[in-house]
């Protein structure tokens, strides 16, 4: 349940901003998650729920944006995108790839009132 | 309550180390100011503060010249019975120290101290993965030599562990025979987060259809730089070559910090 730290340390990064802008409600919070990663929407929103009770996310809506997965074929030379950890190249089948994007877990913005 | 471990937290079993609690943080709670509806840009990596307290400890380890290994794998793939012998047999060459994460007891470092080398519990509670805030309080209890190893025998679980970084040197996942040689393809985030692979338990081979080829075929799908050494904790096959991965890392490591000082003592 790695779901719960990520959404207490998101939690945390909240009430800091509040901190910062004096804020006291948020009503809705963008998260990317990246394809790559290996965190689940569903638990993460489900942990978002409990983590937020008694905050200033309280009822926050939790929007999750998805970032493809993007690697580097060293063959191909060239970014070429995938769906998972791996996978091989999608052009030439090799699976000496660097992952480039698709592991972000990250709030992008918050909406405050 | 910590937002990195959940340290302190009322509702979950707290963290402890050598069964003492962790010392927690406090909540602030600041004057609310009313305002319009706006958005903030944020753009903050969740697991930034993890990340922070990591390079922490890094730089720590870097100054007490220890060379650090983070090891992963599925309950039961023999990470202690590994280090057990490992402390044992490499004890007299350099210092070994070790940390230990489990959710509950205090069995593992027992284990370790009684092999004669330091050892720390850290019990997480409910929590499946140690994070670097853990590890930043550990030391503090650890009575470790410098110029030497720290092993951190992570939680026993193939998934969570790998996205938490505590300011090792490597990971190395510890896969043992008697697990099926799709392992690497069901968890490929561990296996790219690793950069050794032991397959461990390897005395049972004759006893278990494991095809040793294609576990290591699948390990270099989810990472084509992985290294792999085969060996067993319970025969001692195979362990000379872990040993000498360890000694080339504490040579790495004290050798870098000899040239550091002599730098500085050819500029002052
Ligand atoms: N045959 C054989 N058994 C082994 C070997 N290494 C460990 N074991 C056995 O595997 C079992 C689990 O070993 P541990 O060292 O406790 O494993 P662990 O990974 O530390 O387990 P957790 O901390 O619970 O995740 C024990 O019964 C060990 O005796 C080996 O090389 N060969
Ligand atoms: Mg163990
Ligand atoms: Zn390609
Ligand atoms: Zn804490």
């Amino acid at each position: 349940m790695h779901e719960m730290s990520l959404t207490r340390s998101m939690v945390g990064i909240i009430e800091g901003q509040a901190a910062t802008h004096g804020f006291q409600r948020v009503s809705r919070v963008r998260l990317e998650i990246g394809e790559l990663s290996c965190v689940d929407p569903e638990a993460l929103t489900f942990c978002f729920d409990a983590a937020t009770r008694d905050t200033v996310a309280e009822g926050a809506t939790l929007a999750i944006l998805t970032v493809p997965g993007q690697a580097w074929c060293r063959d191909c030379d060239m970014a070429v995108p995938i769906g998972q950890r791996g996978e091989p190249c999608p052009r030439c089948g090799d699976y000496r790839l660097q992952i480039r994007a698709g592991d972000e877990i990250r709030i992008k913005d918050l909406e405050v009132d | 309550m910590c937002v990195t471990c959940g340290c302190g937290d009322a509702t979950g079993q707290a963290t402890t180390i050598d069964g003492r609690a962790m010392a927690g943080h406090h909540h602030h709670h600041h004057p609310e100011t009313p305002g319009d509806t706006r958005l903030i840009r944020l753009e903050q990596d969740l697991l930034g503060k993890n990340n922070t307290l990591a390079a922490a400890n890094r730089r720590l380890f870097r100054d007490r010249e220890t060379f650090v290994v983070n090891l992963v794998s599925s309950p039961g793939s023999g990470k202690t019975s590994l280090l057990v012998r490992t402390a044992e047999d490499l004890k007299a060459r350099f210092p070994v120290a070790v940390i230990e994460g489990d959710q509950q007891t205090s069995l593992d470092a027992q284990r370790l101290r009684d092999a004669g080398v330091p050892a720390v519990q850290i019990n997480t509670g409910r929590v499946c993965h140690l994070d670097a805030h853990m590890i930043g309080h550990a030391v503090e209890d650890l009575d470790f030599s410098s110029r030497g190893v720290l092993f951190i025998e992570n939680v026993g679980n193939l998934v969570c562990p790998a996205e938490f970084d505590l300011g090792e040197d490597h990971k190395v996942v510890v896969m043992s025979v008697t697990e099926g040689e799709d392992k690497p393809l069901k968890y490929p985030h561990m296996f790219a987060a690793a950069d050794l692979m032991l397959l461990n338990k390897i005395d049972l081979l004759p006893h278990v259809s494991f095809d040793v080829e294609r576990c290591t075929e699948s390990a270099r799908r989810a990472n084509p730089d992985i290294d792999v050494i085969e060996l067993s904790a319970t025969t001692g096959a195979g362990l000379p070559r872990w040993y000498d991965w360890i000694a080339r890392g504490v040579g790495r490591v004290t050798a870098a910090s000899d040239q550091e000082d002599s730098v500085l003592h050819a500029d002052g």
